[in-house]
Formats: structure tokens, sequence, C-alpha cells
């Protein structure tokens, strides 16, 4: 226990000590192009920074479509098989509500985030992450939404679970996150 | 006294750290068959120096760590000679050691040290090797790695890889560091670290600086950065992600991914960022590029054919011919400095494993025991594969040799380590 301690110091130390280039971590938004005209996920039309909230992205009631658990637009995730980039037909009903509501919507954007469980090489998970990114994108595509609302990134195996054990925790990170600008 | 016990306990159990206090400590979990036995006396040290690790725990620790070395406990021996004049071969052949080592540590004028070692044939009654370093003190270490390279060498017939470095990230209170230590663990500095994560370092020819794959700006973005200034320059920033880099045997050049056109493709780009050309060309994934040590081919993971596998093409492109074909899903190439052999990960009914193919017979060889294990790479003389692994859902580093003999666990006291690579000769 001791010797732990003291290597955990000594570590400590020779961190400390040797000269490294830190990175600056920017609070960024994971969407790079903050334009103006989208304000779609403010929570009430009376937003108190002053800007008049976009009205095409709430209903009549006045609840974002985006964020009521009861609308299919709040389901973000969907899901693959290991090593597949195919979407799955059960998550065709969500993928064509997102795509429609793009269409609807013009101002808005979208980032699909691929990802990819944690088993097999980081660089042929990034590749696959990238490519049910943008399996999700070709599928909005088909059904109307634009190029330009849609942005694909893979994050790979980088924000998997390290500690699964089974198919059953293993498949929560086989999955392409739609993302809405400024959330 | 305690600490040589230690060091022998600890060897006989093949089961707990060598040393202790580096922030990697290091595991023998197996060793080679036949094993040499060498004697080691304590060199004579002046008193200033006393307190210090001696310079023969650290040969000792090498050769043992290699798995094809039995230091013997030289304690109860009547004579410990420095020179070679003091050398009385009779106590030696009594304790059964085929091959004796010994020195001293002096001081010189203007704080440097002469460190001076024999290794000397027990049975022939010979001297194999004599060397005399004159060093800093901060420099000691190094010596030892190297005096234990010459010491392998000689005895083996093969280049030690004592006195080189690897790098890693390691994932510590949420930060991803770069790192880049001893190839013993110890001494291991920060090359960069970022909130975002770090993967894929790649060592340049020289040794001198390293290519990596960034998140911090929220995509991948490859780096280069010296070692020496720490210095770091944007290598690629294109549209999509920028990731896999390689350098080319003469440090030229590097391969890289792009998603340029939104899958993953191989491109060839100057050390300097100019002169980018596509060199593959498919509709699945290619990534993973890794150089024949001639610089002739390009080694690369491709699921064209459905799965992942690995292929071989030009370096300039054209035709890739399919190289590997036992199991569904074969990824990250590392080729040998010879040429000859092929390391990559498998995975295989009981999980992703280290395999080794000859590539002249096809032959394949499962290297690891673990479940989650990725990313090798060869050390310099090609004998020993570092990789990750997970245990415990931490990743650590494990050494296996290419014979899948000898094994050696790399375990950190408080991080997560992973993304390994071996590099070059410390100078």
């Amino acid at each position: 226990m001791k010797k732990s301690l003291l290597a955990s110091a000594v570590l400590a130390a020779l961190l400390a000590a040797c000269s490294s280039t830190a990175v600056k971590d920017k609070p960024a938004a994971p969407v790079e192009d903050s334009s103006k005209s989208s304000a779609q996920t403010a929570p009430a039309p009376a937003a108190d920074d002053g800007a008049s909230t976009g009205t095409a992205s709430q209903d009549s009631v006045g609840v974002n479509p985006l964020k009521d658990p009861n609308n299919i637009l709040s389901k973000r995730s969907v899901y693959f098989d290991f090593d597949k980039d195919e979407v799955k037909a059960e998550y065709r009903p969500l993928v064509d509500a997102h795509a429609k509501y793009l269409q609807a919507n013009p101002n808005a954007k979208v980032m699909i985030q691929g990802n990819a469980d944690s088993r097999g090489s980081r660089e042929y998970n990034l590749a696959l992450g990238q490519r049910r990114s943008v399996a999700v994108k070709k599928a909005m595509n088909v059904v109307g939404a634009q190029d330009k609302q849609i942005e694909t990134v893979s994050y790979g195996e980088e924000k998997a679970t390290q500690t699964c054990k089974d198919d059953g925790c293993w498949s929560h990170d086989r999955r392409a996150d739609i993302v809405y600008e400024g959330e | 006294m305690i600490k040589r016990l230690i060091l022998v306990f600890f060897f006989l159990t093949g089961l707990l750290p060598l040393i202790a206090g580096a922030e990697l400590t290091v595991e023998i979990v197996g060793g080679a068959a036949q094993q040499i036995p060498i004697a080691i006396v304590p060199f004579s040290a002046p008193a200033s120096t006393a307190s210090q690790e001696s310079v023969t725990d650290v040969i000792g620790a090498d050769l043992s760590r290699s798995g094809l070395f039995r230091v013997l406990e030289t304690r109860g021996v009547a004579s410990q000679p420095h020179t070679l004049t003091d050398v009385k071969y009779s106590d030696w052949s009594a304790i059964q050691a085929q091959a004796l080592t010994v020195g001293t540590v002096e001081s010189l004028p203007g704080n440097r040290l002469k460190v001076s070692f024999r290794l000397l044939d027990v049975l022939k009654q010979n001297q194999l090797l004599a060397m005399e370093f004159n060093i800093a003190p901060s420099q000691q270490r190094t010596t030892a790695h190297k005096i234990a390279d010459l010491i392998y060498e000689k005895l083996t017939g093969e280049k030690g890889v004592f006195a080189t470095r690897i790098t890693y990230v390691n994932k510590l209170n949420g930060r991803y560091a770069l790192q880049v230590a001893d190839a013993d663990g110890f001494n291991p500095q920060t090359v960069v670290s970022s909130k975002e994560p770090i993967i894929s370092p790649s060592w340049s020819p020289d040794g001198t600086k390293l290519a990596y794959v960034s998140f911090e700006k929220k995509k991948p973005i490859i780096f280069v950065q010296s070692l020496l200034s720490g210095q770091r320059m944007v290598l690629a920033n294109f549209k999509g992600n920028n990731s896999a880099p390689a350098w080319s045997p003469d440090g030229k050049k590097l391969a890289i991914v792009l998603t340029y056109s939104a899958n993953s493709q191989i491109y060839v780009i100057n050390a300097d960022g100019t002169g980018l050309q596509q060199v593959s060309f498919s509709s699945g994934i290619d990534t993973e590029p890794e150089w024949a040590p001639d610089g002739s081919a390009i080694y690369f993971t491709s699921n064209r054919g459905g799965g992942p596998q690995i292929y071989r093409m030009a370096s300039t492109g054209g035709e890739a011919k399919r190289i590997t074909f036992e199991g569904s899903y074969n990824v990250s190439p590392h080729i040998s400095p010879d040429g000859k052999l092929l390391t990559y990960v498998k995975q295989d009914a009981k999980g992703f494993r280290i395999a080794v193919q000859d590539l002249a017979t096809g032959q394949v060889q499962t290297l690891s025991e673990t479940t989650q294990d990725e990313s090798p790479s060869f050390a310099p003389n090609g004998r020993m594969i570092l990789y990750a692994t997970n245990i415990g859902g931490k990743g650590s580093l494990a050494a296996v040799s290419a014979d899948g003999r000898v094994k050696q666990r790399l375990t950190d006291n408080g991080g997560d380590v992973r993304e390994p690579s071996w590099g070059f000769a410390i100078n």
C-alpha cells in the first residue's frame, strides 16, 4: 500500500515536473457552426436571453417535440449489430421522423455521432462509427433531409463503456446519436 | 541487500512486481525454456551514489524481465570481485553460473561518473566484453540499460531493447496523457495531454517525433510533435476524420486515413503536410496503414470482403492482396523489423487476442490469453510484441515474445493505459 502511494506521489511529481503541451479545454458545443437562426431547443417562448425563439419547433401547446417524451423525436439513438452499419428496420420510424422534422424546419441542423463498442481496434471502430453516422444520414436524405442540415462525426469506441462483459452492455455502445444544434 | 532479496523472490514466484515505484510495473508471467544463468556482482560504488538504486539492480532486472536469463544470488559467494584480477572462476562455476559480470562505478572530477564493466565466460574462463562509460550521474539508469543490452547481445546473438522507449496513452483523472517512458516503464514523460481522447501514436523512424490523433477539436485531427522541442504541427485537418498516422521507413511521408469521401480511405502525405495523395479506393473501410520495412508496400485493415481482414498493396496504391484468412475479424497489422512476421488482433471464440503470422508460410499462432487485446507492435529487435489489454475494466499493457514463450505485464498504479507503441533506442 505504501509503495503504491509512494508511486503515485512520484508519478504526480514527474507529471508536474515534465514540460508538456497541455491542450486548452474549450467548452465547445458539439456542433461547430453555431448559426444564429436556430433556437429550436429553447424551452419556452419567453427565453430570457431576449432572442426570438423559433416557433417552427414547437407545437400548438408550446411543447418542444424534440423534448416531448411522448414524441418519437425525443428518441435519438439508432443501435447496430456488431461490426455492422446497416440501419435496421426497427429504427426506420425514428430516422424518418427526424428526417421529416428537418424537412419541415429547414433551419434546423443535426450532428449524427457514430459510436462502436470497446472491442477490437480503436482505428477500425473509428471508421465503423463513421459508417454508422453516414448510414443514418443517408437514410434521412432518402426521406428529404438536406445534406447541409446534417453533419456526421465518429467517436469510435472513445465514448464506450470500458467495463462491459456481455452483449447487453456492448450493444448499448454500438449506436449513432442524433444531436440537434444547440443541444 | 533487502532489495536484492525482494528481487530474487519476485523472480522466483514470477507473479509479483519486480520493480516498485515506477509508474508502470513490469511483471514476468512466463519465461523461456532455456535460461542463461548469470551472476552479477554488485558494482563497487562511491559513497555519494550509495543511496541510489544501483546500476547492478537495473541490469539484473532487465535481464530477468527478458525471460532469457536466470540472475543468480551472489550474496553467499566468498569472493565479491570488481576487477578481472579478483575473479576466482571456481567460486562462480560452483553456483552454476555460465556468465559473470563485474564492475565499478567511480567518481570523476566535475560531477561525472565512470562506469566500467566486464562480462566473463565462467566455463571458458575468459573475457567476453569490457567497456567504460563516462556519464553524468543522471544517466545511471540509461547506462545500466545499455550494459544490459550489451550482455544480452553477446550471450543471445540478438540486439537488446532495454535502452529503448515506449509510448502509450494514459487516461488519468478524466484526462488523456500521451506519454513516453523507458521500456521498463520508468521515467514517464507527458508529451501532450487533453480532456478529449488521444489515440494512435506513431514513432518517426529517427525516434524524435510522434504523430498522433487528438479529438481536442471535437473531431479526430492528426498532429506531429517533436519530442526534443515539444513543438507540434497539424499534419492533417481535412473534412471528416483524420486518423491512423504511420511513418514511412525513410521518415519523409506518412500514410494516414481520411473520410474525405465519407468512407475511411488511405492517403499518403508528406511529413510537412503537403502532397496529399489517395492510395486506396474501395467502397468499404480501409484503415490502419502500416509500411513494410523497405517502404515498398502498405499493409492495412479493410472490410471490402465483408468482415475486417488484413491486406497488402504497393505503397503507391494499386491492387490489394488479402493476407489473413483465419477467422472473420483480423485488424491492426504490424510488421516485424525484418519484414517476416505480421502481428495483429484476431477475434476467435475466446475474444480479441494477439496473433502472429509467418508471412512466408501463412502459419498463424495466437500469443495472448486475455480477451480484449489491442494495438500490438514489435520491439526494435523483433523478439517482443507490446500490446494493450483490459484487466478488470482497466487498460494495461502487456508484452509477449514472438514465439509466445515469454510474457510480461506492465501495470499502472492509477491510470487506464492504452494505445502502446514500442519505439527506438535512447541516445
